[in-house]
């Protein structure tokens, strides 16, 4: 049987580095069971007896957070054979608190203390032998970015493994905490196993609620217990969790104090705080990043954007799709197939992956930014302004990164700790205009507004309010209401990016929308295609005849009084459900045009008969607002992991998108016409 | 005194964390305890939250949550 390896340490330690070079290309992804935390697995390099779980990076095995709570469970009922803890040798004091924690659960630790570079180069000392002594676990000093003492890592972690070791040295306490913490392992004893004796104790000193609820100790027991903690909180004066950590932070600093010597004086300033002055300071702080932000979409979008979508379009357009039809025809391929490849299915997926180039370069600044810690100065600086409407910083760097697919952006939400603004985070992010949404708008402006710069602009700006205005409406609801959660986040210095590290990450993101575009979209064009080509009675018939113009017709009147109550624009909206991107080219195929791409001027001139240029602009203001794409909304089922919430989002979203495109209709038509 | 009263600059000991539940709970695992010392570096850009520095490393946390810190002069 293959051995379990589990990693775990504090975000930002570098965990992440360490597992994708312990485990190569061979690791994969999957979710924990009933949770959204993701579960990365993969098997020791060229070795398939020994896989390594990624945890998630956490800062202490507290009850109160999911990726807390699903590691705690993962270490006490998965019992893997070894934990390897990444420990950031540059915040010691803090890392090791999680240490004390895992030491605790019994499972052998084995220390990775990374960043080991950095305290060379900084000229601190660690004497990791006297480390290892007090701690009871080896240590292997690492690096991440230089690769050194990895082997060595996956050496001692696989003889740690087969000599099956003993677990660590656990903190020690005050004397009266410790004697109130061995009666209670005296009262429980032989109701849990043995090894993880201390860890129950201590957990059920702290009145952690799971792992009493767990327990299910007898009333008298519990009583025992209870009595014991109230007497050791008064003679101490604290509540008892606060004692537990107290105590724990008491014996770290004792402890780093014996081995670890800081070569900088407390206060001065090293490189990352020089740049900190300047990038958080009062004055230019938000300047430089509203600079930055408009660099990254300068060049995403404008310059190295625009050069790869003509190539893409080329591609899918001329060489696949014409070669591919000529060569089915000639194999004596009936005129349907052919078109159901080539028109419906290749040209779908090809407008959507004329987005990927833009896309990766959106995604590889904004993992550029994460990397080298500027993005937790972003939530930093803007934290001020989210909470105002229920949000927090952390909420806005799935927002930058909604601009680009909404399916990463929901994904990324998993980093806000607080469910609430998790779950608001998830429901408001598809107001951003997405990459997807940018081809319709640009149809409509072409059509309507050859002339105007701002209307398109204008959709980022109703996003955003629509965004601030959501917040505060939903925060007076009875599920969002309540005390804002905390925002106590780790500013991290920092560093120089890794390459590797930042492609990953992009990748792991531009994965998700190539994904869509080969699964839902493809499916979404074959659909579309059939139904429009397709009587109810399965023959080839014209559009207008077609199964989707009669689905359009009886949704139409629905949108009637938004200005755009034609079959033609009902289908298109139909569609948008599935992808947005996919307006553009219903427009095409419902208007007889076949495949046709957002500037083709037979378009531009045909659109016009289906809207004026006010219900065009609330064309625009349905499909910015209104429910995501069929991948998207997959992406909050899962984050959300209930399907009334889900339902609750898409319903809000799509209601907002009614009103909001109701009243564009009617108080521009009083307006203007 | 409360850690949210303190001025960017000035360093301050931890009396005692309180609040209870998550809060406290967050506040305290990030290292700041009773009897630790903290120097508050910077108020954001628009008033909130502040940046800490707390055995050795940078934190963030709002003025809201950090008033549940009392801390005295080091």
């Amino acid at each position: 049987m293959a051995h379990t390896i589990a990693l775990a340490g504090n975000p930002n330690s570098g965990k992440t580095s360490i597992f994708n070079e312990l485990t190569g290309s061979t690791q994969y992804v999957g979710n924990w069971p009933g949770v959204t935390v993701e579960k990365k697995e993969g098997y020791v390099k060229g070795d398939k007896r020994h896989i390594i779980v990624d945890l998630p990076g956490i800062y202490s095995l507290s009850p109160y957070t999911l990726e807390e709570v699903v590691t705690r469970d993962f270490l006490i009922d998965g019992k893997p054979d070894l934990i390897i803890n990444v420990v950031d040798a540059t915040n010691l004091e803090r890392n090791l608190y999680l240490t004390t924690q895992l030491i605790e659960t019994g499972i052998p630790v084995l220390v990775a203390l990374n960043m080991f570079d950095v305290i060379k180069k900084n000229g601190d000392l660690i004497d990791t032998k006297k480390l290892s002594g007090l701690l009871g676990c080896p240590i292997v000093e690492t690096s991440a970015v230089t690769r050194v003492g990895l082997k060595e890592l996956v050496k001692t972690a696989i003889t740690m493994v087969e000599q099956a070791k003993s677990g660590g040295k656990p903190a020690t306490f005050s004397a009266p905490v410790e004697k109130t913490v061995t009666s209670i392992m005296h009262l429980i004893e032989g109701k849990v196993p043995p090894e993880t004796l201390r860890w129950f104790a201590i957990k059920l000193y702290e009145r952690d609620e799971k792992v009493m609820q767990r327990l299910t100790l007898s009333e008298e027991l519990h009583h025992q217990v209870a009595s014991l903690v109230e007497s050791s909180e008064t003679a101490m004066d604290d509540s008892a969790e606060s004692i537990i950590t107290n105590e724990r932070y008491e014996y770290l600093t004792n402890l780093t104090a014996k081995c670890h010597k800081r070569a900088r004086q407390a206060g001065s300033l090293s490189t990352s705080d020089r740049i900190d002055r300047i990038v958080t300071n009062r004055f230019f702080a938000l300047p430089i990043f509203f600079l930055i932000m408009w660099g990254i979409y300068y060049i995403a979008i404008q310059t190295v954007g625009d050069y790869f979508i003509g190539g893409i379009e080329w591609l899918f357009g001329d060489l696949i799709g014409e070669n591919l039809a000529i060569g089915l025809e000639r194999i004596g391929t009936s005129a349907w197939l052919v078109g159901l490849v080539v028109d419906g299915i290749i040209a779908g997926v090809g407008s959507v992956l004329t987005f990927v180039p833009q896309m990766m370069i959106l995604f590889f600044f904004l993992a550029l930014m994460e990397d080298v810690g500027y993005m937790a100065r972003v939530a930093f600086i803007m934290d001020r302004i989210f909470r105002k409407f229920g949000l927090s910083g952390k909420s806005f760097i799935p927002m930058l990164i909604g601009t680009g697919c909404t399916v990463p952006a929901i994904m990324a939400s998993r980093t806000i700790e607080n469910q609430r603004d998790r779950r608001m985070t998830v429901m408001l992010t598809p107001f951003i205009p997405c990459g997807a949404k940018l081809p319709v708008f640009a149809l409509l402006v072409g059509a309507f507004f050859p002339h105007s710069a701002w209307i398109a602009s204008s959709m980022y700006l109703l996003g955003i309010i629509a965004v601030i205005v959501s917040g505060v409406i939903l925060k007076q609801t009875k599920a969002f209401s309540g005390d804002p959660a905390p925002f106590v986040m780790e500013l991290p210095a920092y560093h120089i990016p890794r390459l590797k590290g930042v492609v990953i990450h992009m990748w792991d993101r531009g994965k998700q929308f190539i994904k869509k575009a080969g699964t839902i979209i493809a499916v979404a064009s074959a659909v579309i295609w059939m139904l429009q080509s397709t009587s109810w009675s399965f023959q080839m018939v014209e559009t207008q005849e077609s199964i989707l113009a009669s689905l359009g017709r009886f949704i139409a009147p629905l949108f009637a009084p938004l200005g755009f109550g034609t079959w033609e624009v009902a289908v298109a909206t139909i569609t948008g459900l599935l992808a947005k991107e996919t307006i553009v080219a219903t427009f095409g195929i419902v208007l007889g045009l076949g495949n046709v791409a957002e500037g083709d001027p037979n378009l531009l001139s045909s659109i016009g008969a289906y809207f004026s240029p006010v219900s065009a602009y609330a064309f625009m203001v349905f499909t910015l607002f209104a429910a995501p794409c069929a991948a998207a909304i997959g992406a909050t089922r899962r984050e959300m992991q209930s399907a009334r919430w889900t339902w609750a989002a898409i319903v809000f979203q799509t209601g907002v998108a009614y009103v909001a495109a109701l009243v564009v209709f009617q108080i521009g038509s009083l307006l203007f016409m | 005194m409360t850690l949210g009263d303190v001025r960017p600059g000035d360093t301050v000991l931890v009396k005692k964390v309180g609040g209870g539940g998550p809060v406290m709970r967050r506040i305290m695992d990030m290292g700041i305890t009773k009897g630790c010392t903290i120097t508050v570096r910077k108020v954001a850009p628009l008033g909130d939250p502040i940046e800490v520095t707390v055995r050795g490393y940078e934190l963030s946390l709002r003025k809201a949550d950090a008033t549940n810190v009392t801390v005295e002069e080091a």
